[in-house]
């Protein structure tokens, strides 16, 4: 073991998250003040809960700091086959939250053990991808990678809990990163915009469409004398056309209509403010409200009349909006933004490919929930029930975020050196 | 490099995207919302000022009601057949009414039904409490006590979107004066609302003042009114008025102060009040016979008639045309003009000074004396202008500026309006003789007549009449002083003519044991269309008075449609009101029955009966 010295550490990121964990704290307890509050140590407040999460964290970090390296990787597998273990369990001894069986209790303790698998998932993709024998060009591997990624993606939308199962798709940033070709990337893009094509207009409308873009392509490979067989054009436009029908056919058959109103209302097809899109229509007043400087601590009107539903948790944001206003949401996003971005940077000087991978994977997962969590909070997102890292409300995602931080802070302090 | 910098990149731009988004939510300022559902803000309303007359005797005052209210978030599935059935309002209307209040906010309570009576809401307040999101509120409505003088009070309602876009101050549901008192006075009887503003949750349950109530708007208190209207000979007038249409304006001419204001037919406040307002609103509306809501007193414009005559008779001695003794010869009338013969009710060889032309109303006279008024001039226009001008110094011709909103300028022609009609000067006095006897084109509404009469009595000036005394026990003094275009000492000659009228004239019906009554009556012709067709009716009955003649306390003029001669109904209705506000005690008993019991429903009747029909009879 060596002997602790504070400025080896990654300490801006450090400072990042001591910030937004305390400005997570104060939100919380403002979404959740009432009158007749007593202590902030209670533990039957929201916030009390919060903090004890926030207190047993940093008895980890005590514990992660002085972890060797080398602990992470070998321990991998099995932590990912602990989570995984634990998913399939909640199917049995889970219990219901929310209509979704996520949660284990332990006396007063709840934890979702979606929360472990991401940190077990990022951790095995690492250690896998890092195998010097992987190899991302091979379909083999391919196919173990997704097996990795989709098996707790699986059990988790089977909870059913769709939205945080979503979140596991952020691991293709580090899988691209390590040498999956870009056409996966690209494709899966085409895919994604004929899909969004066929939700705004319909199947009919889409098949035109995408028939026109075809026949462009054709005529202006044609003029430019490239001689291409048809059927490589008629092929990916029987794909694309059987994705937009197959879109529909999900779509209108098995998305419940809950699912259909939230991506209608973002795609701009339905607009109800009072009933579906309430959440996020009452997210956008609270943050409005805030103006350039916010209603202040604990002067929030809408976040006093606990106007935003689940707001110390998924909607967390309109708090920061409204009482800290745009100063406050700048603030945590340029914070979001430093984190990430320099966890990212930071993980490609790493020589080591299992801390790089890790580090990107971990890069990736905060960036998802960040994108998702804001962009649902103002609009720009269909509403998906994932929680803001160190600012929402939730213990298992407060651990959770805080040791995979310890570990990125124990794997970038030895980065240039092996032990 | 585009894989090692992918995360980066994606995060930088969804950041940027995040910022340039909140930007446009948090610093445009009308941006996306401009209501605060979580701040509930409650008006609280002023108690609407009382309404009194000249002897403090309640008129208006306020009655609670209860309105029904629905907040749609808190409802739970009902049948809303037996709501319709218990709270009387039809199934149809009760659906539309809570479809606009879902689609308004189904967290915002609306009013599913107003005015809901104490009987009614003890009914209801036992069975509501089955409809979850359903409540009764209780509100304030006016209670006019009296049902006179409806006329000059008005009514009050809901205001409505046009009120709304023309005065921000009012919001929707809110109560404003629609007719009357009631409308010209609105900013003084309703005071200012105050403002309390609470914070909700998102069940809309209010948790507490806002901001320690610190916003909180106190209320302004409404102010009384004490009107000039004395009630208890308002009352007497509408009682002499049953069964006939026509108007009375009773006026102390030492201030201007209307005593009363009488318009028959007409209809009660109260009718606008309650369950069947909305029905009796229509049906006064549509009531086009009766004409109930028309204000005959104010908006009526006829033919004076007689009464003119004072008018032309003062020009005259103003303008030194005539003078106390001229005299003029009566042949049952006189020839105007070649082959232009105007008849007169005297007897042939009548000769007349200017006391007796009065008092037997000699056309004859006023008309020659209008002639010499208008001839003393070069051209007829110098003259009809000099002619008018004296008119129009008593008020004639224009509003009158008393504190309603209703009235009609009625007519008093000029140069202009012959030149228009014949060519600059290519007619004369005898073109347009009429004048002089209150018919032809000359128009006039009842008030305009009480006030010249006002005039008179006050020997050369009016104030402008008004039904306002007091606010809040302050007087509100209207020192408006108006004078005429006569000497003083012309009025003391027409005066003796118009004690006359009443002593040995026309109207002796109207004579009152120790008072003197000045007066003078009017027959007065008049035509109606009946399938594009000309047809005359029974002249209508008027009659201007004023008493004691020394020193006037009351004027009185009183207007009877198709009453026939002045002194048949006018005349003693006036003399009855003089008695009864100067003595406080009818004498003439069976005249007073007489009026009171006489109707003149079957003369009104007869142009919609049938197209032959006699009149005057």
């Amino acid at each position: 073991m060596n002997s602790f010295n504070i400025l080896k550490y990654d300490l801006i990121s450090l400072f990042s998250y001591i910030i937004l964990v305390t400005f997570g704290i104060i939100n919380i307890y403002s979404s959740s003040y009432n009158e007749s509050f007593t202590s902030i140590f209670d533990y039957s407040t929201i916030v009390g809960k919060q903090i004890i999460f926030l207190v047993i964290s940093l008895v980890t970090f005590i514990i992660i700091i002085f972890t060797k390296n080398k602990f992470f990787d070998s321990i991998a597998p099995i932590l990912y086959f602990i989570s995984i273990a634990l998913l399939l369990s909640l199917f049995i001894f889970g219990v219901e939250r929310g209509g979704a069986k996520s949660w284990y209790l332990i006396g007063p303790i709840s934890f979702q053990p979606t929360e472990l698998a991401k940190l077990s998932t990022a951790l095995f993709l690492a250690k896998f991808l890092s195998i010097i024998q992987t190899d991302l060009n091979k379909s083999r591997d391919i196919f173990i990678v997704g097996i990795i990624i989709l098996t707790p993606i699986a059990l988790i939308t089977f909870q059913p809990d769709p939205g945080s199962a979503l979140v596991f798709l952020a691991f293709i940033f580090p899988v691209l990163r390590e040498g999956l070709d870009l056409r996966f990337f690209y494709f899966g893009l085409i895919i994604f915009s004929t899909l969004i094509l066929t939700l705004i207009f319909d199947f009919t409308v889409s098949s035109i469409i995408l028939f026109a873009i075809f026949i462009i392509i054709y005529m202006y490979n044609q003029r430019n004398r490239f001689k291409i067989s048809v059927l490589k054009y008629f092929l990916p436009f029987i794909i694309l056309i059987s994705v937009s029908f197959s879109t529909n056919y999900l779509f209108e058959n098995v998305l419940e209509q809950r699912h259909r109103d939230r991506i209608n209302l973002i795609i701009g097809k339905e607009v109800d403010d009072r009933g579906i899109g309430y959440n996020t229509n009452q997210s956008k007043i609270a943050i409005s409200n805030g103006g350039l400087f916010g209603a202040g601590f604990l002067e929030g009107t809408q976040t006093k009349g606990n106007f935003v539903p689940r707001q110390h948790t998924d909607y967390i944001f309109s708090t920061i909006g409204e009482e800290w206003g745009f100063v406050g949401t700048l603030f945590t996003i340029l914070f979001f933004t430093l984190l990430i971005t320099r966890i990212s940077i930071r993980a490609e000087k790493q020589v080591n490919h299992f801390k790089r991978i890790y580090c990107n994977c971990f890069a990736s997962l905060l960036f998802i929930h960040f994108f998702i969590n804001i962009g649902m909070a103002i609009g720009l997102v269909p509403s998906i029930g994932i929680p803001l890292p160190y600012i929402s409300y939730g213990g298992s995602s407060l651990l959770i975020f805080s040791v995979m931080f310890f570990i990125y802070l124990n794997i970038d302090s030895s980065r240039l050196k092996e032990d | 490099m585009l894989k090692k910098y992918l995360l980066i990149w994606i995060t930088i731009i969804s950041s940027f995207i995040f910022v340039v988004k909140l930007a446009t939510l948090q610093l445009s300022r009308d941006s996306f919302f401009n209501s605060d559902f979580a701040i509930q803000e409650i008006s609280i309303y002023p108690e609407r000022g009382l309404i009194f007359d000249r002897n403090g005797e309640l008129l208006v005052a306020n009655q609670p009601m209860y309105d029904l209210i629905i907040i749609p978030e808190n409802t739970v599935k009902f049948d809303t057949v037996e709501l319709s059935k218990l709270i009387e309002v039809e199934l149809t209307e009760l659906k539309k009414r809570i479809s606009n209040s879902v689609n308004y906010s189904t967290k915002i309570p609306s009013v599913i039904k107003t005015q809901i009576s104490k009987e009614e809401n003890a009914f209801l307040q036992e069975r509501i409490w089955l409809y979850d999101g359903f409540y009764l509120r209780k509100n304030s409505v006016r209670d006019y006590i009296k049902p006179y003088a409806s006329n000059v009070i008005g009514y009050t309602g809901e205001v409505s979107q046009n009120e709304i876009n023309a005065e921000e101050y009012y919001e929707k549901g809110e109560m404003i004066g629609k007719q009357g008192i009631e409308k010209y006075y609105e900013n003084e009887l309703r005071g200012v609302k105050g403002k309390k503003y609470f914070q909700k949750d998102r069940f809309n349950r209010v948790i507490g003042p806002y901001n320690n109530s610190e916003e909180d708007i106190d209320p302004i208190k409404a102010e009384n009114i004490t009107l000039t209207i004395d009630i208890k000979l308002q009352e007497y007038a509408e009682s002499l008025l049953k069964n006939k249409k026509g108007g009375v304006v009773v006026i102390e001419p030492s201030s201007g102060e209307i005593l009363t204001l009488v318009s028959s037919p007409t209809y009660e406040s109260n009718q606008f009040i309650g369950k069947g307002r909305t029905g009796n609103f229509q049906k006064l509306l549509n009531d086009s016979i009766n004409r109930p809501l028309f204000d005959r007193s104010l908006q009526a414009q006829y033919s004076p008639g007689s009464p003119m005559k004072i008018l032309n008779a003062l020009i005259g001695l103003q303008e030194e045309v005539i003078d106390e003794n001229t005299t003029f010869t009566c042949n049952a009338g006189h020839y105007y003009a070649k082959n232009a013969f105007m008849g007169c009710h005297n007897k042939f060889g009548t000769v007349s000074d200017l006391r007796k032309g009065i008092y037997n109303s000699c056309n004859t006279y006023f008309a020659k004396t209008y002639k010499m008024i208008l001839d003393k001039y070069d051209t007829p226009s110098e003259g009809l202008d000099k002619w008018a001008n004296h008119m129009k110094s008593f008020g004639l011709g224009d509003y009158l500026g008393y504190d309603l909103f209703i009235g009609k300028k009625g007519f008093i022609p000029e140069s202009n309006y012959y030149n228009k009609f014949y060519g600059d000067n290519r007619w004369g006095s005898s073109t347009t003789i009429s004048n002089s006897i209150g018919q032809g084109e000359i128009l006039t509404t009842p008030i305009q007549m009480a006030n010249f009469a006002s005039a008179i009595a006050n020997r050369g000036f009016y104030f402008k009449p008004h039904f306002l005394k007091k606010i809040n026990n302050e007087l509100a003094l209207d020192n408006n002083k108006i004078s005429t275009s006569i000497d003083k000492e012309n009025f003391e000659i027409v005066i003796g003519g118009m004690v006359d009228v009443v002593d040995k004239g026309t109207a002796r019906i109207a004579k009152i044991n120790g008072i003197n009554v000045a007066g003078k009556t009017g027959t007065v012709e008049n035509f109606i269309l009946i399938e594009n067709e000309k047809k005359q009716l029974t002249d209508h009955s008027t009659f201007i008075a004023f008493a004691p003649a020394e020193n006037p306390e009351i004027v009185v003029s009183v207007f009877i449609e198709n009453g026939y001669w002045g002194s048949r109904w006018a005349a003693p209705i006036a003399s009855l009101i003089i008695e009864k506000y100067l003595t406080d005690n009818i004498q003439r008993k069976w005249l007073e029955n007489r009026m009171i019991n006489g109707s003149l429903q079957s003369e009104y009747e007869k142009p919609y009966k049938n197209n032959s029909f006699t009149i005057n009879e």
